[in-house]
């Protein structure tokens, strides 16, 4: 079982009674005006939540790990997560059956 | 981007015909939901953007830093994301274009 975007509409449904298509707008909307931040240059900090940033990453040595063969990994520029106080509060206790 | 200047952003999107505060408490019920989601050890996936999950952490000893005596730190759950295709793909594509802004 994993929260999706159809159960975080429903959500908004069940608790602040937007209707079905503004929710789902809604949603749509906050994911990807991260991901336009993100796309911008811009580093996306929600607090109580966590920040998203940016990193260049230079070319590095690789390797296929089936065949042992050496191919470089180019230079990418990538997403990190930092989860903030809250969160990780929130999470810590968690008492899991291990990994999921 | 804050999460006020997200909202901001939301509300006057030409599509959502929300009031600001209704924004507000949209993306606060959106979040509280991710983070109950999280607490109770489900995953959270969404598509184009990543996915969200914990990853155990086994309890360790570690050293108070001012008096370098151990203390006995307990096994806990960290929050983990990775990103998803379509954010990796935008994201990675605009390194040519646009420099990172440091701080906001």
């Amino acid at each position: 079982m994993a929260l999706t975007k159809a159960e975080l509409v429903e959500g908004l449904f069940d608790e602040l009674g937007l209707n079905k298509r503004e929710a789902k707008e809604l949603v749509e909307s906050f994911f990807e005006e991260i991901r336009r931040s993100l796309e911008n240059g811009e580093q996306v900090k929600i607090s109580g939540f966590g920040n998203f940033d940016l990193r260049d990453k230079t070319q590095r040595p690789g390797r296929n790990p089936k065949t042992g063969e050496e191919i470089p990994i180019c230079a990418r520029r990538v997403v990190t997560f930092r989860a903030g106080q809250k969160l990780k509060a929130r999470v810590a206790t968690y008492v899991g059956t291990g990994e999921q | 981007m804050t999460k006020s200047e997200l909202i901001e952003t939301l509300a006057q999107g030409q599509q959502t015909q929300l009031a600001y505060k209704d924004v507000e408490l949209a993306v606060k019920s959106i979040l509280e939901q991710m983070t109950q989601a999280l607490a109770n050890g489900e995953r959270i996936e969404i598509r184009g953007f990543g996915s969200f999950s914990l990853h155990y952490r086994p309890p360790r000893v570690g050293r108070n830093p001012k008096t370098g005596e151990p203390v006995e730190l307990p096994a806990k759950h960290v929050p983990h994301f990775k990103p998803g295709k379509e954010l990796r793909e935008r994201v990675d594509s605009s390194k040519e274009t646009v420099r990172i802004q440091s701080g906001t």
